[in-house]
């Protein structure tokens, strides 16, 4: 029987690349590490590279480098970094959907008694890397993108806390995103799934670059996105405006608040289980290998004890877009805030003591195993408290459904059945049988594409006539819209049931051709996701050429938060005047009380200067990482100096920070003045 | 607890199934052996308890998005109201009642269902009684193919076993190589193996025939192929010509040398089976030192117990090997605490007598 399995020769090596003993210079760069006997990736590599070189020679055909990199690059705005988020998001979101079509494609093939065109070596690598490039450098970049680029305008506060740190935890996490773009044609990627697991990732069972990839791009990122972290508490906890109490934040304001302490408390603990595991690679320490007193499954625990708290720092952001969009599109209240507030609380809590329930099946006593469960099904206590919030907002609204209120209604009626099925997974015996399953998978992609994407394109939907000053085009937004939804229950619902047959995640080969006709439909899923992919940049594209159209004034769907009250696109220093709140919902409350934006009376504004520190430090570390990977000691070394020296140079730099005068600030505030006139005379003649 | 609902429920579910899902098989809703089919039910029962709370929310969500839309002049519009004690009750009582049922359900379940504990039952009808005696499997996961070793029988098999129907099976399991988890959707929920380590299962096979097993946790590029049959004999004698059949086509004894030459990776194309069973071999594969002076786990940590031999212990694996024995370490006191000869009280108390040292070492 299990001979009819289709073979793939030379399929068992575990990879190694490069050269065997590091070169005193060249470490272990050869000229064998381009992947080019391998048609996909050359092809890709041809792509990507001709797709760079245009860009590279549009950007110096149009004397565009300079502008970037004095008004984006070293810039210290919130804003400005947000957006460069939200692209570095939606660009790796590219890799890490084509890694998915690459998978499914191959997965409908070979159920279908098909070769396919993946051998388990390469096939392995992507699975890999799109579960790392998903949750790293897709899902993190555009929560990071968000609260960077709302929270400071929803308190009412011209920056973050510390700007310079911003931008530097930016270009950290651009680092990491280089390094794991880098292996797909320098070397290999890991395969070892997203967690890499030991002793599977040690040297023994890994002796290849990928998993110095994974450590380093991880390592790096990790720093940016635990420096983010504490940046945006402290600007959360001194930089609220006058009068805004803590019961008086925004919800997205108290998510990004609960979100940056649960990424402050379990960042460090990424970092030093994979430090841990780096040290076992690189300087043969023994802490998580079978042998010699180490302990694989210390790595399991340590890594899930930032991983759970991790399925949490995606949601909750998105949970607190959700809870700024239906009250807007309900024109209503939020129903039951303080509740809301509280129930996020306690979920932050309830994640740091559910970690265990990711490996039931490690053979723990049933008193374990049993706690894990019950403290996981709790969580779902809070969590439906905050749907049944977002029920009761729109009982008795008047709901307007814009796209970024039919993305809250897709998630509503989505995200239940992936937390319906979170629970089931939560029994331990349950588990027993669903875990590594397809049922698994179908469960977690239920609830980060079903809550954490659809979120996402809520947001994205919502704030972009904030950031941009016109609103995207719906047609198209439409099309993406059921793209995504549909695609969804079409790729994610047969692997529930595939689930439920006993079919286990990450094969790559099947002997059984019964599965074909459901891995059949799951490939039909993400050919319509694709539509759903393809359709956002082509809104993005035709909203960019109708933007005369699709222009708006600052607060063009009636909001509530203070971010509305700003003109679209905000001035680089947010608030003229820093305002005073009396309520929740400040805006809508100003509003209500007749607000008049005062247009003279400015003072000169305190602002910090821009600063190219972070690029070159990371620059310098994406160098030390690519050296340290391929060993070539001296360039590591060299690099990592280079950018201490860099540090220190930077803090003998007094000059950080200029106000701006008076007659700037007039000129803009008056240009925003007369802007608005005319809309309203528009408006009027309409 | 269970059956009883479910007898009643099945022929819906299966009228259910039928309908929708013609042709595919739900292998863990409808298993071959009893552990299995409890897990199973489990699944079933959480759902539909799960449904009383998601199908109203669903519904709710339809129903309000439909009845509060923009357009309808007709319903009712309270833009201030956000606030209600007693539905605040409601909305996190509900979830909660829920909640606390789903619990006890879980810590019934998960204590009824602990791999390691030993069946109460062989089916719905038939509890164990005293003179059953589950059958020893032990079982280590190599790259990339399953070695099952049969204490009883005196053979081992690669790539394919074998059960007796209704007979409880306790199996011990153990990896030579990465992270494994070893499963057989018709049979139990899956269990880690690990190098260097012991985990256990306890499960049953209620119907004869054969069924598939396979490594369900990624372990490197022969994941794919790491599969094997479990054949289901109705009877012992079926099961008895079986272990017959696998001793004349065998490779010889299982010894270091045999498994070192097997633990090399490979996939599995046919099936490998082995006449005997050199004294110890499972205890030496889980204790990693079946290739030549290599000191087993267990000694090691036998040394590291008696103080590791200091600096000197830094070196002195391959020294002690042979020397040091979990069961008697008294060669090893007389090297690393010579100090303790003059002591002849103190000498016996750091030594446990063997036979305790013998049940550590099986449990």
């Amino acid at each position: 029987m299990a001979t009819s399995v289709p073979d793939f020769a030379g399929q068992l090596t575990r990879g190694t690349q490069g050269a065997e003993i590091a070169h005193p210079f060249w470490g272990k760069l050869t000229w064998d590490i381009f992947p080019f006997y391998d048609p996909i990736l050359l092809g890709t590599f041809i792509v990507v590279c001709i797709g760079g070189g245009a860009l590279v020679a549009a950007l110096t055909y149009y004397r565009l480098w300079g502008y970037l990199w004095t008004e984006w690059f070293t810039s210290v705005d919130h804003k400005k970094i947000g957006i460069m988020y939200m692209i570095l998001a939606t660009v790796m979101l590219v890799r890490g959907f084509s890694d998915a079509v690459l998978m499914r494609g191959h997965q409908a093939l070979a159920s279908a008694g098909y070769v396919g065109y993946l051998p388990s070596y390469h096939y392995d690598q992507v699975f890999t890397a799109h579960g790392v490039i998903m949750i790293f450098f897709v899902a993190m970049p555009f929560i990071t993108g968000f609260m960077n680029y709302i929270m400071p305008l929803q308190i009412g506060a011209r920056d973050v806390a510390f700007p310079f740190l911003n931008n530097f935890s930016f270009w950290l996490t651009v680092s990491g995103a280089i390094l794991i773009m880098l292996s797909l044609f320098v070397g290999e990627y890991a395969a070892t799934g997203w967690l890499a697991y030991p002793p599977l990732s040690g040297l023994t069972f890994s002796p290849g670059v990928g998993m110095d990839y994974y450590l380093w791009s991880l390592n790096i990122a990790g720093i940016g996105t635990t420096l983010s972290g504490i940046n945006l508490i402290v600007t959360i906890v001194k930089m609220r405006a006058p009068g805004m109490t803590w019961m008086r934040m925004p919800i997205f304001t108290w998510t990004t608040l609960i979100t940056n302490i649960l990424i402050v408390a379990t960042f460090p603990v990424l970092t030093v289980t994979l430090a841990l595991l780096t040290a076992d690679r690189y300087i043969g320490t023994n802490f998580f290998t079978s042998d010699l007193g180490g302990n694989p499954m210390m790595y399991v625990n340590l890594i899930w004890i930032w991983g759970h708290p991790e399925v949490y720092i995606l949601t909750l952001p998105v949970f607190g877009i959700f809870s700024e969009i239906v009250p807007t599109f309900s024109r209503k209240r939020l129903f039951g805030y303080t509740s809301m507030v509280y129930a996020t609380a306690v979920i932050m809590i309830l994640s740091y003591i559910v970690w265990l329930h990711h490996f039931f099946t490690m053979g723990a006593g049933a008193d374990v195993n049993s706690f894990f469960g019950i403290t996981t099904m709790i969580i779902s206590i809070p969590t439906g408290a905050k749907i049944f919030n977002w029920l009761f907002t729109m009982y008795k609204g008047r709901i307007s459904f814009e796209l970024p209120m039919m993305w809250t209604v897709a998630f509503l009626l989505t995200f239940v059945v992936g937390g319906m099925t979170g629970v089931l997974l939560a029994i331990p015996p349950a588990d027993y049988v669903l875990h590594n399953s397809l049922f698994l998978v179908a469960h977690f992609h239920n609830v980060i594409i079903g809550g954490v994407v659809f979120g996402i394109f809520a947001g994205i939907n919502y704030w972009w006539p904030k950031a941009f000053g016109f609103k995207l085009d719906r047609t198209w937004g439409l099309v993406s819209f059921w793209g995504w939804v549909v695609g969804f229950y079409f790729a994610f619902m047969p692997l529930y049931l595939l689930g439920l047959m006993g079919v286990t995640r990450r094969l790559s080969q099947f002997e059984d051709t019964a599965y074909a006709a459901y891995f059949f439909t799951a490939a039909i899923g993400v050919a319509m996701i694709a539509v759903g992919v393809l359709a956002f940049f082509v809104q993005i594209y035709v909203s960019i050429r109708n933007r005369e159209a699709l222009a708006v004034d600052g607060d063009p769907w009636n909001g509530r938060t203070l971010e509305w009250a700003t003109s679209s696109p905000p001035p680089y220093y947010n608030f003229a005047f820093t305002p005073r709140v009396y309520r929740r919902d400040a805006w809508e409350h100003m509003k209500q009380a007749g607000y008049e934006r005062k247009t003279d009376g400015f003072t000169p504004i305190h602002m910090p200067h821009y600063t190219a520190t972070g690029v070159v430090i990371s620059a310098l570390w994406t160098i030390m990482g690519f050296a340290l990977i391929w060993h070539v000691w001296w360039l590591a070394v060299a690099s990592a100096m280079a950018s201490l020296v860099y540090g220190i140079a930077h803090t003998f730099n007094y000059n950080r920070d200029y106000y701006i005068p008076v007659d700037e600030v007039a000129e803009i505030e008056g240009a925003r003045t007369k802007k608005e006139a005319a809309q309203n005379s528009v408006v009027a003649a309409e | 607890m269970t059956s009883a609902l479910l007898r009643k429920f099945r022929p819906l579910l299966a009228l259910a199934a039928v309908g929708l899902l013609s042709g595919c098989n739900l292998v863990l809703l409808n298993p071959a052996g009893d552990v299995a089919a409890q897990q199973g039910d489990l699944i079933v029962y959480a759902t539909i308890m799960m449904m009383l709370v998601i199908g109203p929310v669903m519904a709710l969500t339809v129903f309000f998005a439909w009845q509060y839309r923009q357009s309808n002049e007709k319903a009712r519009y309270e833009p201030e109201w956000g606030h209600s004690i007693s539905l605040e009750i409601v909305i996190w009582a509900v979830p909660l009642a829920i909640i606390v049922v789903l619990a006890g359900l879980t810590w019934v379940a998960t204590h009824r269902l602990d791999p390691y504990a030993d069946l109460i039952r062989i089916d719905e009808e038939t509890p164990i009684t005293e003179d059953v005696q589950p059958m020893q499997v032990q079982v280590v996961a190599l790259d990339w193919k399953w070695l099952f070793i049969y204490p009883e029988e005196q053979i081992a098999t690669v790539g394919e076993m074998a059960v007796i129907e209704d007979r409880p099976v306790e199996f011990h399991l153990t990896s030579n190589t990465v992270m494994n988890a070893f499963y057989i959707p018709d049979m139990a929920g899956m269990i880690y193996a690990m190098a260097g380590m012991q985990t256990e299962l306890n499960a049953v096979m209620n119907a004869p025939g054969t069924y598939v097993g396979f490594a369900a946790n990624y372990n490197g590029a022969g994941f794919s192929q790491m599969r094997f049959d479990v054949k289901s004999f109705g009877s012992d004698a079926e099961f008895a010509a079986w272990a017959d059949e696998m001793r004349a086509s065998s490779e010889g004894i299982l010894t270091d040398a045999t498994f070192n030459a097997l633990s090399k990776p490979s996939t599995f194309k046919e099936v490998v089976s082995y006449n005997g069973l050199e004294e110890g071999i499972y205890d030496r594969i889980l204790n990693m030192c079946t290739e030549a002076d290599t000191l087993c786990l267990d000694d090691q940590m036998m040394v590291d117990a008696l103080g590791g031999g200091g600096l000197d212990g830094l070196f002195n694996r391959e020294l002690f090997a042979g020397l040091c024995d979990a069961d008697d370490p008294r060669a090893l006191l007389a090297l690393i605490k010579p100090e303790l000869r003059e002591d002849p009280e103190l000498y016996a108390s750091v030594l446990l007598p063997p036979q305790d040292t013998t049940e550590m070492r099986s449990n």
